[in-house]
């Protein structure tokens, strides 16, 4: 593969352009600067995904930065996707991180809204409901603006770019939030502005995410950039049933549940094993979806989401067959 | 029409509390119809100031008067103008417009805010008001079919929903809050326009929203 036909040279580019089968996984950064925590994690999963996600500031609660950590893994030999979301930043700020990030060597970049600054008050924290949220564009306008920077050389304002930003442009896309029918007509919007790859939100449903897919591949859009399923891994009934109710675009069928309660309930009254049997019975439901999205027409790979699980993306991924990584020079 | 909500009464009452004699000046506009700053409000703020003062031993004098628009100049008359001379304080209960129309025009007199204005909004029905426009300078409702993604939008998302509407409402309030982009879409597919929506909304120009300072509108035409 030569780079200079690459729009950024990023492995996670380069996996995809040569037809494989792409993994990444998601990093979540600490809430404080304890940077061993990131290392931690990095040195686990070394190897086992092209690309890394680091969240920014995922669901309103204040970490540490996405670029920063970003660094940290990058120090340990592991490719960042970084997160850029539009709740925190204007466009000045956005553009200044996105220069900085290039210039520290990031070639991914990932374009979300963001969540909702109220989301962070949930469970046991206080977050920053108070908190005002900038949303000065929005996540389609931000890969537009990526990719002005890197395709045109310009800033969003005008101003020229003596040296351009080599990035792989992504954006989130969730095939199954309301309204549905407007989704496919999302994803394309993302696309015509400029995102190179599309991770999804979680998918359980693999039968409801099929249609959706097979919409958007009958408008050729799967061809114009490449789609990695999102695959969140559960770690128990409490979690999945949580999914389902509560996390929009997220439906998990009545038989994955049923499974889950199985899982727990065989356990009978010892709930550290209850807890064990959760937990292997949501890594086997993890390596059967990512075997079953593989087979989808258009997905070319998998987004994995442990969230503060890290340390079992390697056995998924190699239960579902997907090591080594590819190696491309 | 500005949607406003009076202040708690302990706040209001560390203003009166401060003085002898208090003007409580209401508005007969946008918060006489949102109930919040009118002259009926005038009243029962009045009352129970009142009552309040008799409780803790203070002395107050209330002064109660509500003009037709505190946000503009030519309704302070000669009678406004000499009660508010005569009190120590005022405490308006108009819009934040109405009370720095007041300090503008008596500028050695102390004004109290007695509301907090929340929003440019319309009445639902009685007792439920909801927010509409926002005020940004450029008006994009045409777009979306007369509906405000930038007002009602909770991420004021100009370009499709984002991953948090369900069922019609939006994730972060889903028993009071309706999904914007919900609502957009289904008046589109309604007016036929749907494939108005796949065109990219361009990055907005913020600098007629306050992000281009205080702002103000000058015409020639009509100045005297």
């Amino acid at each position: 593969m030569n780079e200079s036909k690459t729009k950024s040279g990023s492995n996670l580019e380069k996996v995809l352009t040569s037809d494989n089968f792409a993994v990444t996984a998601e990093i979540g950064p600490p809430m404080d600067c304890n940077a061993e925590v990131v290392l931690e994690k990095a040195r686990a999963l070394k190897g086992f995904a092209d690309a890394f996600n680091i969240t920014d500031n995922q669901t309103g609660v204040v970490r540490m930065s996405s670029i920063a950590s970003a660094v940290l893994i990058m120090r340990e030999g592991l490719e960042p996707i970084i997160q850029m979301t539009c709740r925190d930043r204007n466009r000045l700020a956005i553009q200044a991180d996105i220069l900085g990030a290039a210039g520290l060597g990031m070639k991914n970049s990932l374009c979300i809204a963001g969540d909702h600054q109220s989301f962070g008050t949930a469970g046991k924290l206080k977050g920053h409901p108070g908190a005002k949220n900038v949303y000065d564009i929005d996540s389609i306008q931000l890969v537009s603006i990526l990719k002005g920077m890197r395709d045109d050389g310009v800033q969003q304002g005008g101003d020229p770019l003596k040296e351009n930003p080599p990035l792989f442009i992504g954006a989130a896309w969730t095939p199954l939030g309301d309204p549905v029918k407007i989704r496919p007509f999302r994803l394309k919007k993302k696309i015509i502005a400029g995102a190179d790859f599309i991770q999804t939100q979680g998918v359980f449903d693999v039968e409801q995410f099929s249609e959706q897919m097979k919409i958007i591949s009958d408008m050729g859009l799967h061809e114009r950039t490449a789609i990695l399923a999102g695959i969140i891994v559960p770690k128990s009934l409490g979690m999945l049933r949580y999914m389902n109710s509560s996390v929009p675009g997220v439906s998990v069928p009545d038989s994955m549940i049923k499974r889950m309660e199985q899982a727990r309930s065989s356990a009978g009254d010892d709930k550290k094993q209850a807890s064990k049997n959760q937990a292997e019975e949501g890594i086997k439901i993890t390596v059967e979806l990512i075997k079953q999205v593989q087979e989808i027409p258009g997905i070319r790979g998998v987004h994995i989401q442990a969230i503060e699980w890290e340390h079992r993306v390697p056995g998924i991924i190699e239960k579902a067959g997907l090591l080594p990584r590819p190696l491309i020079s | 029409m500005i949607i406003a909500e009076r202040k708690s009464f302990d706040e209001i009452y560390n203003f009166a509390c401060r003085h002898k004699n208090v003007l409580i000046l209401g508005c007969g506009s946008c918060v006489t119809v949102c109930m919040a700053g009118g002259e009926k409000e005038v009243g029962i703020l009045a009352s129970q100031i009142t009552l309040a003062a008799r409780q803790k031993g203070d002395t107050i004098q209330l002064i109660e008067h509500t003009i037709t628009r505190q946000c503009d100049p030519e309704f302070f008359d000669e009678e406004t103008s000499k009660k508010i001379e005569q009190a120590d304080a005022v405490i308006s209960i108009a819009c934040g417009v109405g009370v720095q129309c007041c300090v503008e025009r008596f500028p050695s007199k102390i004004v109290y805010p007695g509301l907090n204005t929340s929003f440019y909004g319309a009445t639902l029905e009685q007792g439920v008001w909801a927010e509409r426009c926002a005020g940004c300078g450029q008006c994009v409702l045409e777009s979306f079919g007369g509906l405000c993604p930038v007002a009602r939008c909770s991420k004021s998302l100009l370009n499709g929903p984002c991953g948090g509407s369900v069922g019609g409402k939006c994730e972060i309030d889903p028993e009071n809050l309706d999904c914007a982009w919900q609502l957009i879409y289904d008046r589109m597919e309604r007016l036929g326009r749907l494939e108005d929506l796949e065109k990219i909304q361009p990055i907005k120009d913020w600098s007629g929203s306050r992000d281009g300072g205080p702002r103000k509108i000058v015409r020639e035409d009509i100045r005297l």
